[in-house]
């Protein structure tokens, strides 16, 4: 057991509760900003190059390789500049590692921003951190502030010849801006419906300039694997899934947290080890959503064995999504919780396209009626036609995140939402009604 | 989400407040020149600040007209994101976080509470006049469940007890400091583990 | 070309186009909501899914681009699922009101649903249920029937460039609105019911008054400006129901004014049915015998030199050459068709029509406007100008404040001394001119109403010769004519002649020198009546016949067949869509009665020779419905008289400009709401 664990000295974020301190001075002392000028000064291929080699994959759900989307944007800067966009727009629920980030690790953040924009050809960096996230914003904009004071942006900044200023724009209150060309129409002043692709953003981004959006997390890693080697972080987790990762554990567990450690951790020991097990012990789990609420639950069956990485998740028809672990005990109405996930998605949609539009809200009514024992078994049927008839049809990704966890739920789940149906309809047929019969004649004394 | 409803009694007449027009001016410099339209979201939070948490007609209309916008398009903006409130709210203002990683932990329990303390129905001004509460969608703390957020501010790791006294110490107008309420350092594993089989909140 | 596989097929496609409109070059169709031609695309819908070689989820064909070597399939298992779901989403909350929806039978959902749909519903929650929105006098909402396609919305930004629709709200309770439920202030406004492929919008004027199957449908000519915007009239018997707009993309593209639409209510307003004759003091009714006694008596005892006889602004070509022949029989000159005096020069055909051409607009990187405020004066046109700005951002500047119009633009000046400088190239504005290379001057007709009116013309020509602007290639010199007669009519020569000014019309008739006023149609002519007798024959009684002592009925333009020359100076007919009302006859019938009661020789007897005459006076004349050719422009006399005024621009009352018009209830309606807006400034 103790092998899998995360060695300290491979820590990336050493201050994620604040132990250590978020101020700019204590972040130096972490090793922040070190070297940041030589790093720079080997090249935007190098940069990109260490970072394909490192393998990193995208934190903020879909785990796209960093290296290559920065590959994307134009080698040369033509006659519109290019943007570099930080999507901190953390809404999916059992999600909270940006905002650790954001409070404690600003620094890696901001210095991550200056390489990332470097190598994109970026000038100007725009973070858009949630509305709810008022202090967050706050610390991060103390933390850039201090980061000017200290020269590491503005002009030449950090003496490394590029110019970059970083400005926060906030949300309020729109999961859909996470999305990334949703968030990129939100910065011009839009409502956050997302846009179609193609274009995509690395071409046709914010104010229809080169674009490349990434997650807080995915940035904020990026100054480590640079000073300690692509190699380094490939060597930490499973081929294709490397490196270390911000895992949030919450709901029935004893001690929830949110916790660095190695890809491809079984989950099991992720739970035991950090989050001091499953109330009631790991017999009592029902189930338990890896990846944040759009990515299909497991079961226990499962749980016992999976580990937590891209592609063995993907195996399991779920995915790890943003890593944020919500832990279902066997206390917990499975279907309720899933109907509440599924009024979530109800409530968040743009309401653009049709089938995330009118099918979110029909699936939370199905499954709210199964809660409340008034669905019959045709229901079940239709259920999951519907989830079927939102999946891959919609504009934005946003409808596989809604259908999914009600997939995972008819998936694991079928016998207990089978158990609260019946049979017959809710309003009887009169069957004795005469067809064809004008009304008026029934009703007629002398008919 | 249901359609926001817009305030009967509005207030005929709306412009920053000379604070606000410098703030506003430095915040146009974030954006394009060409592209100041981008600065509608954060000109709405500063008209929502200066007129005590509720964004009035008048204010979108003197927006529009300060970034050369159509109403319809501010308008649009207002109603689509859920932190502009177009009617008046609470000085504090409680929104409850009632989504799945909160509800197992017993946001339930808050949202009951809050009905009884505050007032019973949501988006409603308690009796005492300072406090309203909604529920609302995942705040992103989900680690530090069950929490409510008054105002910018935070309230994490809540119980039925601890709920109780941070409401009313906001009806006594004394708010209590936010943070978490079981004393953990932030989002960290506490040390001091629950036994197994205990209930939460 | 590109080639594209569809459904097995390969055929060659022109780049830039998208999937759909490669699948309708292949002769497949796509189902569509949100997609539409004239509009920005959407996406929204999802109904155009189809199936992508490699691709793992289908995709919205109207979004996506088509490149070479794709192979779409439309006829999969795959796509006919992806459809029918997203149909059983568009009908989930949308109502079963059909039998009582005015879209009934031209509704693409209710077509689309004959394919797609499932028979049974599976959706049984509560339907959605939206507040209806308050739109102003001619749309009428029902939004429960809404499927968010936002065509409308993009079409108030894009086209009318009134930014005044919008979606608010989001998810499923997303809702189409205008802010705070303001009618909406564009002049195109109505074309968004056309747009809606649902009852969401529909026509207000014209709710729950027939089924589109129960229509006879002819394809016409608007008469309400001189665009020519090329029109459907639906009329259940004699009624005109509705006017609905035909696609030309040379004048009108698919859009039609509200005005045009909606006047058709004037057509069962106020009209003349019978002869009147005024007998003390009061209009009474009569027959054509007395009627054309009693006319054939006055001409006769008057002296032709104290005829006077006035066109007025909805007067066919055929009409207007009868009338001019019965003046000729009569040895009258006394004819006229201005409203007001203008220049004109009818010596060559370039000197009085839009040779640039409303499609030509498209091509132009500068426009200046001398006097004219196109929005009013010529909605459609407006509308392409509005197109060519949004596309290209082209600089647009005027002489004279024209207020508000849909797009961008610099007023350079106010006088006429401003025009002076830059011909003289004395202005900044002269080189931007010059340099440009396909400008478009439009003159207006407050411009030519001006003393200087002459030598607006003739310098603004003499410019844009001298500087290679008036060729084969390009001819940048446009007057904006104002209605639906004038180019035809000065074509015809229906013009007292400039050099005789003492003896001219207007000089006669503003000291009532005439015995005898002869208005055909004319309703806008400024008239101080005397002792005149004065002859009002027309379709509506309006202002001329209000004033007259003998009024003949006769028929409005859906009710007969003429011909019309547009401002570009294309000819097209308008088609007889109904029958005149009562007694009233075709104009060129009557001056047949009267040139039989008076004994004298006709040749006006049939329509045919008329038209064939018609057509043969037409200068330039190509083909019907075709530009006329062009001719190497004439030198000109430089010494025009230069006079120092100021340029103002005529407010129009833009929805009462004739008598159709303004015997519309739906037109009064809106002139009410604009008046109102104007007052309260919101």
């Amino acid at each position: 057991m103790e092998k899998n664990m995360l060695k300290p000295e491979n820590k990336i974020f050493k201050n994620l509760y604040n132990q250590l301190g978020w101020e700019i001075d204590h972040a130096i002392k972490r090793d922040d900003w070190k070297d940041t000028k030589n790093i720079i000064s080997k090249g935007r291929e190098w940069i990109i190059n260490e970072v394909k080699t490192s393998e990193l994959r995208g934190r903020g759900g879909a785990g796209f390789s960093t290296g290559l989307k920065w590959s994307f944007a134009p080698k040369e800067v033509g006659s519109r500049p290019h943007y570099l966009v930080i999507n901190a727009d953390e809404s999916e629920p059992g999600t909270c590692k940006d905002r650790d980030i954001l409070r404690f690790e600003p620094q890696k953040l901001i210095e991550g921003c200056l390489i990332a924009g470097y190598a994109v050809n970026a000038h100007i960096c725009y973070i858009y951190i949630r509305g709810e996230y008022f202090n967050e914003g706050r610390r991060l904009q103390e933390a850039i502030d201090q980061a000017y004071e200290k020269n590491f942006l503005g002009k030449n900044a950090c003496s490394s010849g590029w110019d970059f200023d970083i400005h926060i724009h906030y949300g309020a209150g729109a999961y859909i801006c996470g999305e990334e060309t949703a968030l990129l129409e939100s910065i011009e002043g839009n409502k956050g419906q997302p846009r179609l692709k193609p274009p995509f953003p690395a071409l046709v981004g914010l104010y229809g300039c080169p674009t490349i959006v990434n997650n807080v997390e995915t940035i904020a890693v990026v100054p480590t694997i640079l000073r300690r080697g692509g190699k380094w972080f490939a060597s930490i987790g499973k081929p294709k899934n490397t490196g270390t990762k911000i895992f949030c554990i919450s709901g029935n567990v004893n001690s929830p947290c949110n916790v660095e450690e190695e890809m491809g951790i079984p989950l099991k020991e992720l739970i035991d080890k950090h989050a001091g097990g499953v109330v009631g012990g790991w017999e009592n789990l029902q189930a338990v959503i890896p990846g944040g609420s759009s990515m299909p639950l497991l079961p226990k069956k499962i749980c016992d064995t999976i580990t937590m990485d891209f592609d063995s998740l993907i195996e399991n028809k779920s995915g790890l999504g943003t890593a944020g672990i919500v832990v279902i005990n066997k206390d917990q109405d499975i279907i309720a919780c899933m109907a509440r996930i599924a009024r979530f998605y109800k409530h968040e949609s743009c309401g653009q396209c049709t089938p995330c539009r009118e099918g979110a809200g029909w699936m939370w009514r199905i499954l709210d009626r199964v809660v409340k024992r008034k669905a019959t078994f045709s229901d079940i049927d239709l259920l999951s036609d519907v989830t079927k008839q939102i999946e891959g049809h919609t504009i934005c990704a946003f409808g596989e995140g809604s259908a999914w966890p009600v997939q995972g739920l008819l998936r694991h789940f079928r016998k207990e939402i089978d158990s609260r149906c019946r049979d017959e309809p809710l309003i009887k047929k009169r069957t004795n009604n005469p067809y064809l019969v004008d009304q008026h004649l029934l009703e007629n004394k002398n008919a | 989400m249901t359609l926001k409803k817009i305030h009967d009694d509005q207030p005929k007449e709306f412009k920053f407040s000379s604070e606000n027009f410098k703030k506003a001016e430095e915040i146009l410099k974030r954006y394009p020149a060409e592209n100041k339209k981008s600065a509608v979201m954060p000109f709405l939070y500063l008209a929502q600040k200066q007129n005590s948490n509720w964004i009035p007609l008048a204010a979108m209309k003197y927006i529009a007209n300060f970034l050369s916008m159509p109403y319809i398009s501010v308008y649009e903006v207002a109603t689509f994101y859920t932190m502009y409130n177009l009617a008046p709210v609470g000085k504090y203002f409680v929104q409850v976080c009632t989504t799945t990683p909160c509800l197992i932990r017993g946001a339930d329990k808050i949202v009951r509470l809050c009905k009884e303390k505050i007032s019973p129905n949501e988006n409603e001004l308690s009796k005492e006049g300072s406090c309203s509460w909604m529920e609302v969608e995942c705040l992103g703390a989900c680690v530090n469940a069950p929490m409510i957020q008054i105002n910018d501010n935070y309230y994490e790791d809540l119980d039925e007890k601890s709920t109780k006294e941070v409401l009313e110490s906001l009806i006594k107008d004394k708010p209590l400091k936010p943070g978490s309420f079981r004393g953990r350092k932030n989002t960290a594993p506490e040390k001091k583990q629950i036994t197994n089989g205990e209930k939460h909140a | 070309m590109p080639k594209i596989i569809i459904n097995g097929k390969e055929i060659e496609f022109e780049k830039g186009m998208t999937v759909l409109q490669a699948c309708e070059l292949a002769d497949v169709e796509i189902p569509r909501f949100c997609y539409h031609e004239k509009l920005s695309i959407a996406g929204n819908c999802r109904m155009c899914l189809v199936e992508l070689e490699k691709s793992p989820k289908p995709i919205a064909s109207c979004a996506m681009p088509a490149a070479e070597g794709m192979n779409i399939k439309t006829n999969t298992h795959l796509v006919e699922k992806a459809r029918k779901g997203v149909m059983e989403f568009l009908l989930a909350n949308h109502p079963l009101d059909c039998p009582v929806c005015d879209q009934g039978g031209e509704c693409d959902l209710q077509d689309q649903s004959m394919y797609y749909g499932v028979d049974k519903s599976r959706f049984i929650e509560n339907k959605r249920q939206v507040k209806e929105k308050y739109m102003g006098p001619l749309i009428k909402t029902q939004m429960t029937r809404c499927i968010h396609c936002t065509r409308c919305v993009r079409f108030a930004t894009e086209v009318a460039g009134v930014p005044e629709i919008g979606a608010i709200g989001r998810g499923e309770n997303m809702e189409i609105t205008t802010y705070l439920e303001k009618a909406m202030e564009s002049e195109l406004s109505a074309n968004v019911i056309d747009l809606c492929p649902v009852g969401a919008l529909t026509s207000k004027p014209y709710a729950f008054e027939a089924r589109p199957w129960e229509l006879k449908k002819t394809e016409s000519i608007d008469v309400m400006d001189a665009v020519g915007s090329n029109i459907r009239i639906d009329t259940y018997n004699w009624e005109v129901k509705r006017i609905l707009p035909r696609l030309n993309n040379d004048i009108n593209e698919e859009w039609i004014s509200d005005k045009t639409r909606y006047s058709c209510d004037g057509l069962l307003k106020q009209r003349l049915d019978v002869p009147y004759i005024k007998k003390d003091n009061k209009l009474q009714k009569s027959n054509w015998d007395e009627a054309i006694t009693l006319l054939a008596d006055k001409i006769q005892s008057i002296n032709p030199n104290e005829i006077g006889g006035h066109i007025g602004d909805m007067v066919n070509m055929e009409n207007a050459l009868s009338f001019k022949k019965l003046f000729a029989t009569l040895k009258s000159k006394n004819l006229e068709f201005r409203e007001k005096k203008f220049y004109i020069n009818s010596s060559e055909k370039i000197n009085y029509i839009f040779n640039s051409s409303i499609k030509g607009i498209e091509e132009s990187d500068l426009i200046l406007l001398i006097g004219s405020n196109p929005r009013h004066e010529a909605t459609m046109l407006n509308a392409r100008i509005r197109k060519t700005f949004v596309k290209k951002r082209i600089p647009i500047f005027s002489i004279g404040d024209p207020g508000e119009l849909t797009y961008d633009y610099t007023v350079i000046g106010n006088t006429t001394d401003d025009l002076k400088k830059i011909l003289s190239n004395g202005h900044e504005f002269s080189k931007k001119l010059s340099s440009s290379n396909k400008p478009i001057i439009i003159i207006g007709e407050s411009a030519l109403e001006l003393e200087s009116g002459q030598y607006i013309v003739e310098e603004v020509k003499n410019f844009l010769k001298k500087n290679n602007f008036i060729s084969k290639e390009w001819n940048a010199f446009n007057f904006l004519a104002q209605n639906a007669s004038t180019v035809g009519l000065i074509d015809l020569k229906v013009l007292s002649k400039e050099d005789e000014e003492k003896n001219s019309f207007f000089e006669k008739l503003n000291k009532n020198q005439f015995k005898l006023l002869y208005l055909l149609g004319s309703d806008n002519l400024d008239i101080k009546k005397d002792n005149e007798f004065i002859v009002y024959q027309g379709s509506h009684g309006d202002r001329g016949a209000e004033i007259a002592d003998l009024v003949l009925p006769s028929a409005a333009f859906t009710e007969q067949n003429g011909l019309f020359e547009n401002l570009e100076g294309r000819v097209q007919e308008s088609k007889k869509a109904s029958y005149p009302i009562g007694e009233a006859l075709e104009d060129w019938k009557i001056f047949n009665l009267i040139l039989k009661k008076l004994g004298k020789f006709n040749d006006l007897s049939k329509f045919d020779s008329l038209r064939k005459e018609v057509l043969n006076l037409i200068p330039n004349f190509t083909k019907l419905n075709e530009l006329p050719n062009f001719e190497e422009a004439q030198e000109v006399n430089t010494s025009s008289e230069f006079i120092s005024e100021s340029v103002n621009i005529k407010n129009l009352d833009y929805f009462y400009t004739n008598s159709i018009s303004r015997a519309s209830k739906t037109m009064s309606e809106c002139r009410q709401i604009k008046q109102k807006l104007r007052k309260t400034g919101t």
